[in-house]
């Protein structure tokens, strides 16, 4: 079975919808970010700002000083990158409550081309302080994480994608906020993924086992805060660390890992992740084969580190 | 209060602003002086607050768009009485409360931290869409800087406060012509304002901005009217008090010296008694 997160978004929208203190919003893209759910459901708690990401984003911002629980809407690229300093100084500055469910993230939008692929939204986001950034891997995490934001105060960037995941988790799974998830265990590396790579990171450890290389896959889902414990004890058993994003090398998770290992436990880091570089359009599949995204590029990375 | 109780009020309150500013070295008098009038009017006569309760949840709610002009607000909010007159010299001291720009988390009686121009409108529409939601009867005030309005994001929210019908909601433009480079006509021009905010679904009310009478009639009248919002065009003269500050480019973000304080100062106890 598989599911795009952003699916998962709109019917957890509809499920919470009992509480009468969350409030949607949206930017024009209701029936891509799915929030159109909640809008048939619950019309009185949903708005829609038209195309007015920055707009959309202090609205948000004054209903979390009354109380309320946003969520604020759109693709990512428009989200982080369009009203950053939006979300930085009336959002974060003032650790307001507001959920950004950011859809459409990363290279996997496909067709829209690089325009639309929003490859430095977690880099930007994590930058910011008070704000936490969470890169759920298949649609159960991301019901577990939209739960999970509205019990947590403060803002939090949801990060979702369009193309259908495989599922990684089953009904009874928890959801831990700020610590990576030890989905494999072995002593030779350690493969930490985010968001849609999880699932290929998995697939790359059962390869490499074939071959007689024992990987352990972390799930890193919560990239701010890190779960710096998990990052020092994995380096410490294996040496050797590899990094597996569908966003920038620079500034997402690659980076967050490198920035706790460097001071802590300087260890050898392998990024799979998209080189400085724009996206283009083109299917998901054939952009991840193309940006280097794939099972056998997370095994080329394993073997990459000597 | 009696008008010329009102006018003793909001000239020390003009002095307090010069003796912050003073003490700080930096921060921006000029649009302080020039909308200390209204913000008076709003917080002693009209704005449904308790400084014992700041967070009070039925209070009227007010977002400083044009953050700079903190000082204003600070020194209407301390002699209100939601903190001690002895905070005002420590502005934008390191660590002081009275930040540079309003920062709610820390200053009793900010709604809203500001600063960034271009997003306080927004904010007053998310305030004023919780108030209706929650059916509750408060009102957002918002003030707006006339060079602020070059901002793209005022005009977003322009449309979504008419959208949404947010008569719970009254902006006022500080409209004193002067921003950082010259005059708005000579860096941007943004006139004509109120026909912008006419055009875009408001109901309009121009009036002058030192003018206690026309204040309090506006900010009355807006509470009465329905269906839209309403922005108050309120011509105003930057520097306003103090006559080498009137008008002049220079005094929008430089702070008095020793020597220009008691001039100032002198100036401003000398219209009191007047």
């Amino acid at each position: 079975m598989s599911i795009a997160t952003r699916d998962v978004y709109g019917k957890v929208l509809v499920e919470l919808s009992e509480n009468s203190r969350i409030v949607v919003l949206d930017a024009d893209l209701a029936k891509a970010t799915k929030t159109i759910e909640f809008k048939k459901a619950c019309p009185e708690r949903f708005f829609d700002m038209g195309i007015s990401e920055q707009d959309m984003m202090g609205t948000a911002a004054g209903f979390a000083t009354c109380g309320k629980i946003p969520f604020a809407s759109t693709f990512a690229i428009f989200a982080a990158g369009r009203a950053f300093e939006q979300i930085r100084n009336s959002i974060a500055y003032p650790n307001l409550n507001v959920k950004i469910a950011a859809t459409h993230a990363g290279l996997t939008v496909g067709e829209d081309g690089g325009s639309h692929q929003a490859i430095e939204d977690i880099s930007l986001m994590r930058s910011i302080p008070n704000m936490t950034v969470i890169n759920p891997s298949d649609g159960k995490e991301t019901e577990e994480v939209i739960k999970a934001a509205v019990q947590y105060y403060g803002p939090v960037y949801i990060r979702l994608g369009r193309a259908a995941t495989p599922d990684l988790h089953g009904a009874g799974y928890q959801f831990n906020w700020g610590k990576g998830e030890v989905l494999r265990e072995g002593k030779d590396v350690s493969i930490i993924a985010t968001g849609i790579m999880v699932a290929k990171a998995l697939e790359a450890a059962s390869k490499l086992q074939e071959e007689g290389i024992v990987a352990t896959v972390i799930n890193m889902h919560t990239i701010k805060p890190i779960d710096k414990l998990l990052i020092l004890e994995t380096a410490r058993l294996t040496g050797k660390i590899v990094t597996v994003e569908e966003h920038s090398v620079i500034g997402g998770l690659g980076s967050a890992v490198c920035e706790v290992l460097s001071q802590e436990y300087p260890t050898k880091v392998a990024m799979v992740g998209v080189k400085d570089r724009f996206g283009t359009s083109g299917k998901p599949d054939d952009l991840l084969k193309q940006y280097g995204l794939t099972t056998n590029d997370i095994i080329a990375a394993v073997k990459s580190i000597k | 209060m009696e008008i010329d109780e009102l006018k003793k009020l909001v000239q020390s309150i003009r002095i307090k602003i010069i003796e912050m500013l003073a003490a700080a070295g930096s921060g921006h008098p000029g649009g302080s002086l020039s909308m200390v009038d209204i913000l008076t009017v709003l917080y002693f006569e009209k704005m449904n607050v308790r400084p014992d309760l700041p967070k009070w949840k039925d209070r009227d709610r007010f977002v400083l768009s044009k953050g700079h002009a903190a000082p204003g607000l600070y020194s209407v909010l301390a002699e209100r009485g939601y903190f001690s007159k002895e905070e005002l010299v420590n502005l934008r001291k390191i660590d002081a409360m009275l930040q540079g720009h309003p920062d709610m988390k820390r200053i009793p009686g900010i709604d809203m931290s500001t600063g960034s121009l271009g997003q306080g409108l927004s904010v007053a529409n998310g305030m004023a869409l919780a108030a209706k939601l929650d059916k509750k009867s408060y009102r957002v005030y918002a003030i707006v800087g006339d060079g602020e309005l070059q901002e793209g994001q005022i005009w977003e929210a322009a449309m979504s406060s008419a959208h949404y019908h947010l008569d719970n909601l009254t902006l006022i433009v500080d409209n004193n012509g002067l921003q950082i480079d010259g005059t708005n006509a000579e860096v941007m021009n943004v006139d004509p304002i109120g026909d912008k905010f006419k055009a875009f679904g408001w109901h309009v009310l121009e009036i002058d901005g030192h003018d206690f009478v026309q204040i309090r009639a506006a900010i009355e009248l807006a509470k009465n009217l329905t269906c839209k919002p309403t922005a108050i065009i309120a011509k105003t003269v930057k520097g306003k008090g103090v006559s080498f500050m009137e008008n002049q480019v220079g005094w929008h973000g430089s702070a008095p010296n020793q020597k220009q304080k008691e001039e100032a100062i002198a100036e401003l106890e000398g219209s009191v008694t007047q």
